[in-house]
């Protein structure tokens, strides 16, 4: 059944964008630790007898505690964020093993997006401006191209099929739950996104409809690599064929150490660039160094410079960040998403085009 | 000569793309050879030779009828998934059979092609695999070969193009994404029908570069010259040959043995020209004309690829870091060989060229110019170079010639599983003669510092990733300070810092603390930290360096908030006493389980965390029908009954227990137990801990495990039970037999089984105190799976547990149940229970009794604390560090 309210959304969505520099929101630690919440506060009543500790399992949150999920996305907001994204990071049966919760990661995903849904909702009834909802999918706590074992590089301790499973329950209960996009990100191992872009294919076509896919990477250091090795181009070149609705890169650094690799991206990627940063490296205790003031300048000098056509910010950073980012990208105009003649470009670790 | 044609045809002659065949084993004897006897390390370096050699692309085909060729492909391409020379280069997986081509797929993290598919099995199938190339993400090479055959001429061939590139554009598919494969066949065979094959694939290539936009012609080159086996000068020239001609037709890229191609105009004149006759099918008499030649130019047949082998020129230091460097481990044992031979002791080549090398590494890792993979390939090269030379150190050891410069203890903190870091720094110590015991991930301090007791370390290294671990590094270190430790401490792993170490860790430990920034710097510190001269003041140097970090660092400080401790004992946990009476136990005082039947527990056993102990994720039964781990499962378990069968029938395990109940009221934050149910005399009393976060953080009360017991102030008599258990009665005999016999399988095995034992036992016996001991719930029916989820009133909460953080308050617990005389179980100066699979803790019966955390406290309640416990202040900051919500004065 055609969702018409979803599918008037997702237009907006594709006017917004060719209209503007979008904002995402930023990262949900920050908030979540202000909480301070104790093992009793993640259990709730549900789960009081539950045999594990559940302490730091952020994404039960969304059954155990909405209050805080939904005051978290209603605060990101309030701040200016257009597209908020659930609080589903961990939210598969793979990550969710830790804690035995496997059977709940579906469940976890449909509340998450539920309350998503719910207050961007409640926002757009305010002003009527569009407010969108994206289904986050993270990278689970296992990697499908890199050996566990120091002795047997052949070994994994994931495969493709497991991936794949675990994503597809987690993007049906995204999208039950209300989201409008699929966020696929914090990408370190290209396999696992594939595995995750191959179920999320595989569920577009049960439901007879397509939904925007973000893809997000994620360089985890100044070698300009992902974890499982590729370039960015390499990345790019890896997932393009789900023709997302935008590529990016979050996560891992600050907006001074990825600007190279936002403007890589922003050259080969025939669509929208999305890019959602650090508040900077994590300093010696954890903590996060840059000031929303320092973001707002990087990414509005991004936004000027043509690189990028979303943006919003990740670990470390709060609706304090948010609401500058949006101060800084208010009125420049998206990047010009370039032209790119077809053809044949594949990948290993780089990028290499069939020439001819 | 010919010339080079036009300036376009020049350019396409520069693009044109060589796709690696040797890691074929329908084309490559050798590496069938390799693959089959299994020797997967040599196979890898074919596929580095064709990367070196130039290959821009490498095939991968594992279609031989003696493999299990989707578990040969899988295998392969993971291991050259973390050789960065090699997967650096897209791959094409090459199968006859779908299955391995889709095994294939899901290990590649790179846009991929897949050779192939075809029209051969009708439209519908060969739509279908289109789509799922595309799911996949990959390019497809499309054979001309349809329902009726493999097209042989150049009309069949572009038709068959023609109607399959129609089809999968119309459905979706990429043009550009489409490589066509018009088929090369054998020519100069002797039949006569044969001739043309050639000239059939230049001009169906080039119908097909001028009709279909986009797509991309390739093609098996060695096929053409199969009449020729045997005569390798002869099958190069007719491939060089060939491909001249068919890179002039359009052809983009073709799968050939990189590196053994001549050049075009350096094939001599004679041999070039009656090759190219039977290329172009110029002459009837070619194929004889060619014969009559082929002899004077044989050579026997050529597998090995020359590649460049410059670096082997240096000097042998210079090679062992090469080597090192790009993980290449072909040459590594002659070279650590020849440095051997040339210095005193073998252990000078740890130190020096091998050292050396993995500085270069560690430079290059540290800047951002070698990434993971390669650094994990290093250390393999390394563990190799060393396990050459062990043989050599140990007969000088032999001789009293040497020792090892010390041992370390390592370990990934409890929480945390990554492990690559603390491996690489394993691998860089043992290199440099250092005994390591590696105690792997999710470690208990406990453990770690037992283990350190137990094999005399000298040092313990504590690594991890992910943040929480840096808390579990500050309570590791609490617990070396609070057992007397005062070895060295190493800290390493990706979150940790040297100002972390300083303000965090140092106030913790009065021994010598190093931060170790990266492996590279490993040695220099376990040496300095080991030298009988340089230790004292390595080790006060480096402490003076923390404390100024630390003072800086406090100077910016803020304070923390906590809740006052009266203020949160006005908000207890909410506890429902109207119209509540508390049940009273059947029996009081203590009762013994002596030899608890096992088969009673077996049938109790959570097996879900079994598996997590054999690292298979997954929830049972579902596990056992897991499609991955599901035979590893299956197998594991059914080790494991046969085990337990004989864990049960041949007595290997004793299980006992002890249980006890007491009248009991709650004092404040305290549970006074009384000898009878006149409550005149206290036998004991336990102390609880409340929790003092804000409740403006979502919260609503602070909870104390006291307040699920009725105040004595209420006048409701009210009652508390302790236990103890252990399944683990005979082990250590067991498990010295097993390792005795180098069979740590079996070990591992009774040591997991015992540990589950344990567990039952403990939710067996939680479950007759409810039904029966103390009766509150006489009628509870619950099958295993609602016992495992805890659907039952009441709740158990262990000392050294989050709501019961102070492991002494087992010191009290084995006071009045006596576990050590009525079960065996003994309890060690830091409160760890022997046998180690045992379970202790108290019972809590009221309905609203729940599980939490007690979480970070103040000084306030510390100095209570103290007060109650007849601790000072300082004893109790030691037992309670890791729940201080406040630096500690030291």
């Amino acid at each position: 059944m055609v969702n018409h309210a979803r599918t008037a959304r997702i237009h907006a969505l594709h006017e917004a964008l060719a209209e503007r520099v979008v904002v995402l929101d930023g990262s949900w630690g920050v908030l979540i630790q202000g909480f301070g919440l104790s093992e009793a506060d993640f259990r709730g009543e549900r789960f009081k007898n539950w045999p594990s500790d559940l302490k730091g399992n952020t994404d039960l949150l969304n059954l155990t505690r909405p209050d805080i999920v939904s005051g978290i996305h209603e605060r990101y907001l309030e701040a200016g964020a257009e597209i908020t994204s659930t609080n589903t990071f961990t939210a598969t049966r793979i990550a969710q093993a830790d804690y035995r919760m496997s059977n709940l990661a579906e469940e976890m995903n449909r509340e998450g997006a539920r309350l998503a849904r719910e207050a961007a909702d409640a926002f757009t009834a305010r002003d009527g401006r569009p407010r969108w909802v994206a289904g986050a999918l993270g990278p689970t706590n296992r990697t499908a191209s890199i050996s566990p074992d120091v002795d047997d590089a052949a070994a994994r301790n994931v495969t493709f099929e497991e991936l794949r499973e675990a994503y597809y329950e987690e993007a049906r209960g995204l999208v039950d739950g209300g989201s409008d996009i699929l966020l696929v990100e914090t990408v370190f191992d290209t396999l696992n996104a594939k595995a995750a872009l191959f179920a999320i294919d595989e569920l577009f076509e049960a439901m007879g409809e397509r939904l925007p896919v973000i893809v997000s990477g994620t360089i985890t250091d100044l070698s300009g690599r992902t974890l499982s090795g590729q370039t960015a181009e390499a990345f790019w070149t890896s997932i393009k064929h789900v023709r997302p609705l935008a590529v990016g890169l979050n996560c891992a650094l600050g907006p001074k150490e990825l600007r190279p690799y936002v403007a890589e991206l922003s050259r080969v990627a025939d669509v929208p660039v999305s890019v959602y940063p650090n508040a900077g490296l994590p300093n010696p205790f954890g903590g996060y160094d840059e000031t929303p003031e320092s973001m707002a300048t990087a990414l509005g000098g991004w936004a000027r410079d043509g690189l990028v056509n979303i943006v919003g910010s990740c670990c470390g950073s709060t609706p304090d960040h948010t609401r500058a980012i949006a101060e800084a990208v208010r009125g420049l105009p998206p990047r010009v998403v370039p032209q790119i003649a077809p053809a044949l470009r594949l990948s290993g670790l780089e990028a290499v085009e069939i020439g001819g | 000569m010919t010339s080079t044609g036009s300036g376009e045809e020049a350019a396409r002659r520069a693009s044109f793309v060589n796709i690696g065949e040797r890691t074929n084993v329908t084309g490559s004897a050798r590496f069938r050879r390799l693959i089959l006897a299994g020797d997967y390390l040599a196979a890898v370096e074919v596929a580095r030779q064709q990367v070196d050699a130039g290959a821009q692309i490498i095939d991968i085909n594992m279609d031989e009828g003696m493999l299990d060729s989707e578990v040969a492909m899988t295998r392969f391409l993971n291991l050259i998934a973390t050789e960065p020379d090699i997967a650096r280069v897209p791959i094409m997986v090459d199968s006859s059979r779908w299955s391995a081509i889709e095994a294939g797929l899901r290990c590649v993290q790179g846009k991929a092609i897949v050779n192939s598919i075809s029209l051969k099995d009708g439209e519908a199938a060969f739509l279908q695999r289109a789509r799922l190339v595309r799911r996949y993400g990959a390019a497809a090479v499309v054979m001309a070969f349809d329902e009726d055959g493999q097209a042989d001429s150049a009309v069949r061939k572009f038709a068959i193009c023609e109607r399959s590139y129609r089809l999968l554009v119309e459905s979706g598919f990429p043009p550009e994404e489409i490589i066509f494969d018009p088929n090369i066949f054998a020519i100069a065979t002797g039949i006569e029908e044969h001739n043309n094959y050639a000239l059939d694939f230049f001009d169906a290539t080039r119908a097909i570069k001028a009709n279909l936009p986009y797509a991309k012609v390739s093609g098996g080159v060695s096929n053409v010259s199969f009449a020729f086996r045997g005569n390798d000068a002869v099958r190069e020239a007719m491939h060089a040959v060939f491909l001249y001609h068919a890179i002039a037709a359009g052809m983009d890229m073709a799968i050939v043995n990189a590196g053994a191609l001549p050049v075009y105009d350096e094939i001599p004149e004679a041999l070039r020209v009656r090759v190219e006759d039977v290329i172009l099918n110029r002459r009837p008499d070619a194929t004889e004309r060619l014969l009559e030649v082929a002899a004077e130019y044989k050579r026997g047949a050529r597998d090995e690829v020359v590649v460049d082998l410059e670096w082997r020129r240096a000097s042998v230091g210079e090679r062992i870091t090469y080597a090192l460097v790009h993980g290449a481990d072909e040459f590594i044992v002659a070279d650590v060989e020849e440095a051997r031979q040339g210095v005193s002791h073998p252990l000078e080549v740890i130190e020096g060229p091998l050292m050396d090398g993995m500085n270069v590494v560690g430079d290059l890792f540290g800047a951002g110019k070698m990434f993971l993979p390669q650094v994990v390939k290093s250390a393999r090269v390394m563990k190799k170079a060393v396990a050459h030379l062990e043989p050599f150190i140990n007969a000088l050891k032999a001789e009293g010639g040497s020792r090892t410069n010390g041992t370390i203890v390592m370990a990934t903190v409890k929480g945390d599983v990554h492990d690559i870091g603390k491996n690489i720094v394993g691998v860089v110590l043992a290199c440099n003669n250092y005994e390591v015991i590696d105690l792997g991930v999710m470690v208990p301090a406990q453990k770690i510092l037992d283990t350190a007791i137990e094999r005399h370390a000298d040092a313990i290294g504590l690594s991890g990733l992910i943040t929480p671990s840096l808390e579990e590094m500050a309570y590791v270190a609490s617990e070396m300070e609070r057992q007397g430790f005062t070895r060295p401490l190493l800290i390493g792993g990706a979150t940790t810092s040297r100002a972390h170490t300083a303000v965090k860790i140092a106030p913790n430990y009065s021994g010598p603390l190093v931060y170790v920034a990266d492996a590279s710097r490993a040695v220099g510190v376990m040496s300095r930290l080991l030298s009988e001269t340089q230790s004292v003041g390595y080790a006060s140097e480096v402490r003076a360096e923390y404390d100024a970090v630390r003072a800086e660092h406090l100077g910016r400080q803020e304070v923390a908030d906590r809740t006052p401790i009266a203020e949160a004992r006005a908000h207890p946990a909410p506890v429902r006493w109207e119209g509540y009476t508390p049940p009273v136990p059947k029996t009081l005082g203590v009762t013994v389980l002596d030899d608890y039947p096992l088969a009673e527990l077996v049938e109790r056993i959570d097996w879900t965390p079994f598996f997590q102990t054999w690292e298979l994720a997954g929830s049972y039964p579902k596990i056992l029908d897991d499609p991955t781990v599901g035979p590893s499962a299956r197998a594991l378990l059914e080790d494991a009954q046969r085990m337990l069968k004989r864990v049960v029938d041949e007595r290997w395990l004793t299980a006992r227990g002890v249980v006890g109940f007491w009248p009991a009221n709650a004092d404040g934050d305290d549970i006074d137990l009384y000898e009878d149910d006149s409550r005149s005399r206290v036998l004991a009393t336990i102390h609880t801990l409340r929790q003092q976060t804000p409740r403006n953080r979502g919260r609503a009360e602070n909870s104390a495990l006291a307040d699920y017991i009725a105040p004595a102030e209420s006048g409701t008599p009210d009652y508390l039970g302790a236990f103890a258990v252990t399944a683990g009665i005979g082990i250590d005999e067991r498990v010295a037999a097993f390792e005795a016999d180098h069979d740590d399988y079996s070990s591992i095995m009774l040591k997991a089984l015992a540990d589950r034992l344990a567990e039952a036992f403990a939710e067996r016996l939680h479950e007759r105190v409810r039904r029966e001991f103390w009766g509150y719930a006489p009628d509870e029916a619950l099958d295993n799976a609602s016992l495992i989820a805890e659907q039952y009133r009441g709740i158990r909460p262990a000392p050294g547990y989050p709501a019961c953080p102070d492991h002494t308050e087992k010191g009290t617990l084995w006071a009045i149940l006596e576990p050590e005389a009525r079960a065996g179980i003994t309890i060690t100066d830091s409160f760890a229970m022997l046998p180690t699979a045992a379970v202790s803790g108290f019972y809590f019966a009221h309905p609203d009794a729940r599980y939490f955390g007690v979480g970070r406290i103040d000084r306030d309640q510390v100095e209570d604390y103290a007060r109650r416990k007849g601790w000072t202040v300082a004893e109790a900051e030691r037992w309670l560090a890791p729940n201080l919500g406040y630096e500690r004065k030291r």
